[in-house]
């Protein structure tokens, strides 16, 4: 690609991470194919929140769309991160939960159906805590259901990033999608820097947090299969591929061996450049190939 | 809280299985043993703490890496060795209190070791091995996602040194601005956020909970009816769909988890709408 189309392309682009949950599903489907299921409108909202003096949201921060990618059938379920951080509260659990488990009931019927899961999210809401912990349960177990039929395909976009119990959840993905602004990891450094101290982790270390949880550096570690700009027609690109091609022969959380073979080879005594990783776990090269 | 010491992990997979070691090549941290339980061979599988561990935010009984990938492939052996044969249980002592929370684990992506114990369970689960999880101490957050929560029931004591939860008290107290005391008030008042695992058990997720006088010095007695309500749990666990929809279908969720139920009604019914 010359230098001036690809500048055209720059100009041209849109951002993703810019849009909400809402039309960030409906962009990913293909052209008057979404519709969106337990809407708004149909105001099933958090009943544990208003107890607690916080105001809750129609949707309560999750939007499940369906329609086609690629031609194929397909749910995109988006998690809203200006609402709650994106967090798991017991209806947003369940919406995931139920599309997720639809998807595979269609497959089971022989039609075919994907689905993608938009994660920005901190995890558990902690003002639904144990049914916030039992949904992201259930959203591991069903996807793990799900993918043995259709690629389950996890999207993490920014700018709040994937992380908590639903970092579980991603990496049971069939493919997972990052941008250079998103971050994925289980624990974020704040409650690492509580847990165990500034020297574990410091929390105000910018360019540290980046350099572990960043999409660059999950995609150029064998975490992530795909790393894409922030541009809607490029992750869009990006997640009718991965549809279209299926279900991988191995997931990444079945790869037991060789993943507990590369934390087994690390020096323990002392902290990593990030970057080390790079050449100690060599990267898929092109998006799940080898898989 | 009392000092997390992992006793009580280890005095029960030593009751059921005689002994309390890891399999060989495997770190101290993880105990996995087969033995009888009912009419079958039981793989048991319980993490305890090793102060010796080779990651350094893993050494107090938190599930870390090595912990996470050591469970992943001591419960995919079974699913392999079963493959054409009878598909025995896979029981998860489950007494921990936290996932690793370091540096290290981070950038190793701790989150990917979690999802691969998670998988292997939840496979097992779907490949028709009953999965049962005894909860005999603390079942926290991550900790409990990666060993115990795929399990198609859980057991756990009434017991004060019991908890399950998203996040310990010091934590959400710190998270939501609260003291430690005003947060117990109202977790007392909302049962989700609940630190009392009779408050837990109101949500059913939980299959049963069970008594034990003292649950760090079991009787023998006490042994054979944790024992029997274990075999007790794999026959109905052998006897249901090997997916978790029995937690929603409890009696407990149709009078705590009414939002999910309505859900989920709401979805099926729309899914099919053109």
């Amino acid at each position: 690609m010359s230098n001036q189309s690809s500048e055209i392309q720059f100009i041209n682009r849109q951002s993703f991470i810019e849009l909400g949950a809402r039309e960030r599903a409906i962009a990913l489907l293909d052209a008057g194919t979404a519709r969106e299921l337990v809407g708004p409108f149909d105001r099933v909202e958090s009943p544990w929140l208003q107890m607690q003096s916080v105001t809750p949201q129609a949707d309560d921060g999750c939007v499940v769309m369906k329609g086609k990618i690629g031609g194929k059938a397909a749910v995109v379920i988006a998690l809203e991160g200006a609402f709650q951080g994106g967090s798991m509260g017991e209806v947003s659990g369940e919406k995931m939960t139920a599309a997720l488990d639809l998807a595979c009931a269609d497959n089971e019927n022989g039609i075919e159906t994907s689905a993608v899961i938009l994660l920005e999210t901190g995890g558990v809401r902690l003002q639904e805590a144990n049914l916030g912990l039992a949904a992201i349960a259930e959203i591991m177990a069903s996807i793990l259901a799900l993918r043995k039929h259709a690629p389950v395909i996890c999207l993490t976009a920014g700018t709040v990033g994937c992380f908590g119990g639903m970092a579980l959840a991603a990496g049971l993905a069939s493919y997972v999608v990052m941008t250079r602004e998103a971050r994925l990891g289980m624990n974020g450094p704040e409650v690492i820097e509580q847990e165990n101290g500034v020297d574990e982790f410091d929390s105000s270390d910018r360019a540290l947090i980046w350099a572990i949880h960043g999409g660059e550096q999950r995609y150029a570690t064998d975490l992530a299969d795909a790393l894409v700009d922030d541009d809607t027609e490029q992750i869009a690109d990006a997640i009718r591929r991965f549809v279209a091609k299926g279900v991988p022969p191995v997931h990444r959380s079945s790869r037991v061996e060789l993943y507990r073979n590369r934390v087994e080879a690390l020096d323990t005594s002392r902290q990593w450049d990030p970057k080390e990783l790079r050449t100690l776990w060599t990267a898929n090269g092109s998006e799940g190939e080898q898989r | 809280m009392s000092e997390y010491t992992g006793v009580r992990g280890t005095v029960w997979f030593r009751a059921f299985t005689g002994h309390a070691s890891p399999m060989p090549g495997d770190p101290k941290s993880v105990l996995t043993a087969d033995a009888p339980l009912g009419n079958d061979h039981a793989r048991f599988l319980c993490v305890v703490p090793d102060s010796h561990a080779r990651f350094p935010c893993a050494r107090h009984g938190e599930v870390g890496l090595e912990e996470a990938y050591t469970l992943a492939t001591r419960v995919r052996e079974v699913i392999e060795h079963d493959k054409n044969a009878v598909k025995r249980p896979i029981v998860a002592i489950v007494d921990v209190k936290s996932q690793a929370y370091g540096r290290r684990e981070e950038t190793a992506a701790i989150f990917l070791a979690a999802a691969a114990a998670a998988d292997a369970y939840g496979s097992a689960r779907l490949a028709g091995h009953p999965v049962v999880s005894l909860v005999v101490g603390q079942a926290l957050s991550g900790a409990f996602l990666t060993h115990g929560y795929q399990a198609n029931r859980i057991l756990a004591f009434d017991d004060e040194g019991v908890m399950i939860h998203a996040m310990h008290k010091e934590a959400a107290a710190r998270i939501t601005l609260r003291s430690v005391a005003e947060l117990e008030k109202l977790a007392r008042e909302i049962t989700p956020m609940s630190y009392n695992i009779r408050d837990y058990a109101k949500l059913g997720l939980l299959h049963k909970l069970l008594h034990v006088e003292n649950p760090e010095r079991p009787s023998q007695q006490e042994i054979r009816n944790v024992r029997a309500e274990l075999v007790a749990a794999i026959v109905d666990a052998r006897s249901s769909p090997v997916d978790l929809r029995n937690r929603l279908e409890s009696t407990g969720a149709r009078e705590m988890r009414k939002a999910s139920i309505l859900v989920r009604a709401k979805l099926e019914a729309q899914w099919l709408e053109k």
